[in-house]
């Protein structure tokens, strides 16, 4: 039996300017007792304005409640998006608690309910909050143990919990539930030790496959995202739209609009939108709108980035730099300068982003499709004037995120069209609008200059980036002379960024990643050297080596050098503290450029893995996900003009593009857990270039990778 | 202008006073309430309001309500009878099929049509069958088990 130190600690914990009191959590929830903790990562805390940070730092983000009924409710700001953190949570918590899964329930994303959280996402709400609310649950456990002490007159060191029971090991039949002790109290604990690194092996549910705990209200269409929710006295809303970004209304007519029986048009400056209780008319109103404009957009388009960016007044900033890259250049055989650009994605949720506002008194509720309940908060106190405690947000079920949700624009909107009407508003973006507002994952540009000596050890490794950040840029090789210089929009300088960008999934590691590692391959072909071996030659780090290892084993891989005619190739790195090994295999019609991924293998280390199935479900996603960018995702844009806008023309991955898919998660039972949701997307596109190399001996220098730019480059070989 | 609309929605026989022209998927979750039929793109591209007409998978986006009359129309609400699931529903469980679920209800709805016609398909004709729906979570290979085993349940009559 594991026996937390205690340490509560009963402070008065005064406001913070980022949530309620906790005393008013306790109202509100009744009674029972309550474990207040802080999950707070410091990433987390680097969306969180500077001001704020020092006070979040002391707070108790995040608490446990264990109810009359015996239920074990987590309360916090992080959601559910179809990650799986709702399951893999509650099984933390049953393992922490002793108690059966089933009385287990997450309580997500609700900004009266739940304490202050910056966001979900960067594969941190595993990594990060769990292990702090396993800290929580195990000191919920021991009050409950130290009551259970009391109730039973029996010493804490006699009792045992099972199944939410405590039980006198000496006589069984003298035991109290949970649910017992939990009756009538109202006790707050505030839980200040640090989670204990160690133990991640004694588990009864962590370790093991759960299904989602939300599937039966998925597959039956009970489960409810924001877009289905009805209020009385609803009305739909369509707001105006400019033709680009930077464009600005001149002139507007919405008389047309107004005469259509049942639609009102409302008006806030530049601000304009329709509303009526019919879904149907709102798209027949806005139409109507006749809206002239004045443009001052970016003179750029989907060709011209890349010279654009190189020729920006960035900023320049030296990540790493290690060694001589002047010396290493000299004692190179071989020398290799090579550049990789990548385009704008777009996030491509099937839900597009939605909100439904309700003004009741003086108080707002935004219901929404988010990943910032908290962010989307923020916005509309600042924009609309509401004090903190008259603005909640509910984030109800999520379809889909992959960083785009982190932009919350759609729930302002709502807000404001709530206030002007005084009615609940319900908007739901078209997929036209879905498009032009997304905060796409940003185009760049990588340039490599490395070297190998004789033996095939790389040299030098000189790396550039433009605009796609540094996440996935470390070298991960052994290379003695390194330097990795990041370019980004320089103090005073213009826009680079005709529009929005933001994070997508796994942020421009995918950029990164694909520049790495084509390198890295091109070298070793260059080398006359297998690619798994010039790897393996070249790296030091343990856990790279045991997951290149790993694949190729679950790939059944045949060393050979490159181009060989195969159609196989590798890549690897790592990506929210998870390590990531792949090898695919396609074909390549070299008639038409059209590349079929047969299959493909993945291994992974991701520290204790919490729900295998779970994970090995966001390593498929990733995987599948990953061919999207790799071969068609491409978003064309003339200045502020997005021109694809439709997921006709801006193609997702679909059934018959599926590989067959191995995935192998590394047993790392005694390591802490890391993030799942995105490394595994990392690599897609530098495995696919690799193998189509080693099938054709034409190298593609970006993505995607479609047919057209496929034929090209076997021309060119 | 209304007129009454007489159709079979899950089973029941339904009669609703109604502007035939309105677009079918907002009546359905706006009128009826039955928002398991989902508005992605509003434009055929993604499934994701794919219901059964007639037992024949059709993007209710795309049509207007008018189109119904006389018919037989069956949402995702209308699979689970006598509190038991079908086995589609079933299986997209056991084989964890779904991450934000958001596709979800499109994506039974397609495979139903899909097992109603041919109940014995093979891979290669599910994949043919699901083609045109969306997923963006990456749930493809487990949506495709999923169907593989709710087939064989059905033909063994369960």
């Amino acid at each position: 039996m594991k026996k937390t130190e205690l340490k509560p600690k009963e402070i008065q914990v005064s406001e913070t300017g980022t949530g309620m009191k906790r005393r008013n959590f306790v109202k509100l929830l009744g009674g029972g007792i309550f474990i207040f903790f802080q999950p707070l990562s410091a990433i987390d805390l680097m969306a969180v304005p500077l001001q704020e940070r020092r006070s979040l730092t002391k707070d108790y983000n995040a608490f446990l409640q264990i109810a009359a009924d015996g239920t074990v409710k987590c309360f916090t700001g992080k959601i559910e998006m179809g990650q799986g953190v709702i399951t893999s949570l509650a099984q933390m918590m049953a393992d922490e608690l002793n108690v059966p899964f089933e009385k287990v329930k997450m309580v997500m994303g609700d900004t009266d309910l739940c304490p202050y959280d910056a966001g979900t996402w960067g594969s941190q709400t595993t990594q990060t909050f769990g292990p702090a609310m396993r800290a929580a649950a195990a000191e919920a456990r021991a009050v409950l143990v130290d009551l259970g002490s009391a109730r039973l007159g029996v010493p804490a060191s006699q009792l045992e919990v099972r199944d939410g029971v405590v039980v006198d090991t000496k006589n069984p039949r003298n035991r109290v539930t949970y649910g017992q002790l939990a009756k009538g109290q109202k006790l707050e604990k505030y839980l200040d030790v640090k989670p204990p690194a160690e133990e991640y092996t004694k588990f009864t549910y962590v370790g093991k496959s759960y299904n989602r705990v939300d599937s039966y209200e998925k597959v039956t269409g009970k489960a409810k995202y924001t877009g289905d929710l009805k209020l009385p006295g609803m009305v739909f809303a369509r707001i105006l739209r400019p033709p680009s970004h930077g464009a600005k209304l001149s002139s507007v007519d919405v008389s047309p609009a107004e005469k259509i029986e049942g639609v009102k048009v409302v008006r806030d400056g530049d601000f304009i939108a329709v509303i009526s209780e019919n879904r149907d008319k709102v798209d027949e109103a806005i139409v109507k709108i006749k809206a002239e404009y004045t443009f001052n957009e970016l003179k750029v388009n989907d060709k011209t980035i890349f010279d654009w960016m190189l020729s920006a007044d960035s900023a320049v900033n030296v990540v790493r730099t290690a060694g001589d890259i002047e010396a290493g250049y000299k004692s190179s055989d071989k020398i290799f300068e090579t550049e990789f650009n990548d385009v704008y994605l777009a996030h491509a949720p099937i839900e597009t982003h939605t909100a439904l506002a309700q003004l009741v008194g003086d108080k707002m509720t935004v219901w929404a499709s988010t990943q910032s309940p908290f962010g989307l908060q923020d916005n509309i106190i600042r924009e609309l004037g509401y004090p903190r405690e008259k603005v909640r947000v509910i984030t109800p079920f999520v379809g889909g995120g992959f960083g785009g949700k982190a932009a919350y624009q759609q729930g302002v909107e709502a807000a404001r069209l709530a206030k002007l009407t005084g009615k609940p508003v319900m908007l739901i973006w078209t997929r036209d609008e879905e498009f032009f507002y997304d905060t796409f994952h940003s185009a760049g540009v990588v340039k490599i200059n490395s070297g190998i000596d004789k033996s095939g050890r790389i040299t030098f490794w000189d790396y550039h980036v433009w605009y796609a950040g540094t996440r996935g840029a470390d070298t991960i090789y052994d290379v003695p002379n390194a330097k990795t210089t990041s370019y980004s929009r320089g103090k005073n300088a213009p826009p680079v960024h005709p529009f929005n960008t933001g994070p997508w999934r796994a942020p421009n590691n995918n950029t990164n990643t694909f520049a790495r590692e084509s390198q890295i391959d091109i070298m070793a072909s260059k080398a006359g050297i297998d690619p798994l071996e010039f790897r393996l030659k070249n790296l030091k780090d343990e856990k790279m080596i045991d997951c290149l290892k790993a694949v190729a084993d679950k790939f059944g891989y045949v060393p050979a050098k490159t181009p060989g005619g195969r159609g196989i190739g590798i890549a690897c790195g790592h990506d929210a503290g998870t390590w990531v090994a792949e090898i695919a295999e396609v074909k390549v019609d070299k008639e038409t450029g059209k590349v079929k991924v047969v299959r493909i293998a993945c291994a992974q280390d991701m520290g204790l893995c919490v729900n295998p199935e779970g994970s090995l479900i966001q390593m498929e996603g990733c995987i599948t996900m990953g061919l999207g960018y790799t071969f068609t995702e491409e978003i064309f844009f003339e200045g502020g003009n997005i021109l694809t806008r439709g997921l006709d023309t801006y193609e997702i991955p679909r059934f018959s593009w599926l590989p067959k898919i191995d995935c192998v998660i590394l047993d790392r039972k005694d390591k802490p857990p890391r993030g799942g949701g995105e490394p595994a997307i990392i690599a897609v596109g530098a495995v696919v270039a690799n193998a189509i190399h080693d099938a054709t001996g034409a190298r593609l220098f970006r993505v995607p990778m479609t047919p057209a730019r496929v034929l090209n480059a076997i021309k060119k070989v | 202008m209304e007129e009454t609309l007489r159709f079979t929605l899950n089973g029941k026989k339904t009669e609703v006073m109604i502007d035939p022209t309105q677009n079918l998927l907002w009546v359905l979750r706006n009128h009826f309430g039955l928002t398991g039929t989902k508005f992605g793109c509003g434009m055929g591209f993604c499934g994701a309001c794919t219901i059964l007409i007639d037992d024949e998978p059709v993007r209710s986006c795309m049509l207007p309500a008018g189109d119904i009359a006389g018919k037989k129309v069956v949402t995702i609400e209308g699979l689970e009878k006598n509190g038991k699931l079908h086995p589609l529903q079933k299986a997209f469980i056991d084989h964890d099929a779904l991450q934000c679920g958001f596709c979800t209800p499109g994506m039974i709805m397609t495979a139903t049509g899909l097992l109603l016609k041919n109940p014995s398909p093979t891979r290669q004709e599910i994949i043919d069958g699901l083609e045109d729906n969306l997923c963006r979570c990456g749930a493809h290979v487990r949506i495709l088990d999923a169907v593989e085993t709710a087939a064989k349940t059905m033909k063994g009559g369960k």
